[in-house]
């Protein structure tokens, strides 16, 4: 299989590409638009701030591949929040693939929401053999709020998208990277599109 | 249900652990990378490792061995140890650490703090803080490995470095640290109100009440301790149990 992982300088890139190694899956890193468009499944990355992984995706024109994509397509954490319309942190406009906005947790609870958390309503078959209450990482202060989209969902303490499916894009806020067995079977899922 | 985090830390000299670790069914206990695949199979919901050697050589390793540490484990990892720079984090998250802790740097340069926030995010931003308690200053933060007070109040500073963009603050009460006497609970419970990030309590884990209680009388979000589980004294998943039963949310 010809697996992508979008280069764009994010910070979990490594993480991500470990993980699927760990499956036994070589992914290519690139920004190049005709890598990109040639692969089989593309995955987006990215953990940090907004505005600026915006500027690094316009800085090489991804922001204008990205959406024209047709293949599977996979972007975790801040890469499913980039996926959005707009988003608080920054007021910042993100690639508008998918017409959610991304808020800031309002909550007397701690921020980030840091840790392990429930995935409840699992949805697709990105969750296949996935059990009900299973628990993923995360680690993130915005959040997209459920939606016709939401294929997974996380409470903290109100319910929000944990996964997100649009077309052939998918999308999880979790760390299925650092989210032990279950998370590479996420991955796994994936990968079997 | 976000639930309270279970944290063994691993010291690290010379690309090998230390403290005198018994495992019978471990290859090589000496071997972080073993031990870190290991703590992840019994429930560990995160690890820290800590770089205590000094030289700028040592660090280049430190910097392979995260690679390799992140290349075989799949729970989140923080790594700290003389990390005095942006450049320094650069190293250590491109090599595929979650999270980075400061101490020493902080008090040094604060602005550090934001800077290293702005440029990789809050979320792996961690301020460790030493502090300790005596009966004419109250609380103090302490640094150079807890060898000199500075003019800090913890509370104070605890919320300063949350201004500055700190995502998690890693308490460390050097009076209970290796008394295996219990969590310093009033100061922990004092600092997680006082911010609005994740705190993980470190130093006098003994026993599992200790754990129950750091959580839910202290209100940490973690908790972190070393020869306890390095001795196999206390087990994860006995742990974990326990604190399921005594009301508290963790991941079994």
């Amino acid at each position: 299989m010809n697996l992508v992982i979008v280069d764009y300088k994010a910070g979990n890139v490594q993480s991500v590409q470990f993980a699927l190694e760990r499956l036994g899956v070589q992914a290519t890193l690139s920004a190049d638009f005709e890598t990109i468009q040639s692969a089989d499944k593309v995955i987006f990355p990215g953990v940090g701030e907004a505005s600026s992984a915006m500027a690094q995706l316009r800085s090489r024109n991804l922001d204008k591949l990205l959406p024209t994509l047709k293949q599977p397509f996979f972007g975790v954490c801040l890469g499913m929040q980039l996926l959005c319309q707009h988003s608080d942190e920054g007021d910042t406009d993100m690639l508008g693939i998918i017409p959610l906005p991304v808020k800031r947790f309002q909550t007397d609870l701690k921020v980030p929401h840091m840790g392990w958390n429930q995935l409840e309503q699992l949805q697709t078959p990105l969750f296949a053999g996935i059990a009900e209450g299973e628990y993923a990482y995360y680690v993130h202060s915005f959040y997209v709020p459920l939606s016709e989209y939401t294929i997974a969902q996380t409470s903290y303490p109100e319910p929000f998208s944990a996964a997100l499916q649009f077309k052939n894009f998918y999308a999880a806020q979790f760390h299925p990277e650092k989210s032990g067995p279950a998370g590479s079977q996420i991955l796994k899922n994936f990968l079997a599109l | 249900m976000l639930t309270k985090r279970i944290i063994p830390c691993l010291d690290i000299k010379d690309g090998r652990t230390v403290k005198g670790i018994r495992f019978e069914n471990i290859r090589d206990a000496g071997d972080p990378v073993e031990l870190a695949k290991w703590y992840a199979g019994q429930g560990a919901d995160e690890l820290v490792f800590l770089d205590i050697t000094a030289t700028n050589e040592e660090r280049k390793t430190f910097a392979e061995l995260v690679r390799d540490i992140a290349r075989h484990i799949d729970i989140p990892f923080t790594v700290g140890g003389g990390i005095s720079s942006v450049a320094d984090v650069e190293v250590l998250l491109q090599a595929g650490a979650d999270k980075v802790s400061i101490n020493s740097a902080a008090i040094r340069h604060p602005q550090l703090v934001e800077d290293l926030a702005k440029r990789f995010g809050s979320q792996c931003v961690t301020v460790a803080i030493d502090t300790k308690h005596t009966d004419a200053t109250g609380w103090k933060v302490y640094t150079r490995a807890g060898t000199v007070e500075t003019e800090h109040a913890t509370v104070d500073w605890s919320k300063r470095v949350v201004d500055l963009g700190a995502g998690e603050i890693l308490l460390t009460s050097m009076n209970n640290d290796g008394t295996k006497a219990g969590f310093a609970l009033d100061i922990t419970g004092e600092v997680a109100r006082a911010v609005t990030v994740p705190v993980v309590a470190s130093g006098g884990a003994g026993n599992k009440q200790h754990f129950a209680d750091v959580f839910l009388q202290a209100q940490a979000d973690a908790a972190l301790a070393a020869s306890l589980f390095h001795f196999r004294e206390l087990e994860i998943p006995d742990l974990k149990h326990f604190l399921k039963n005594q009301g508290v949310d963790v991941r079994i």
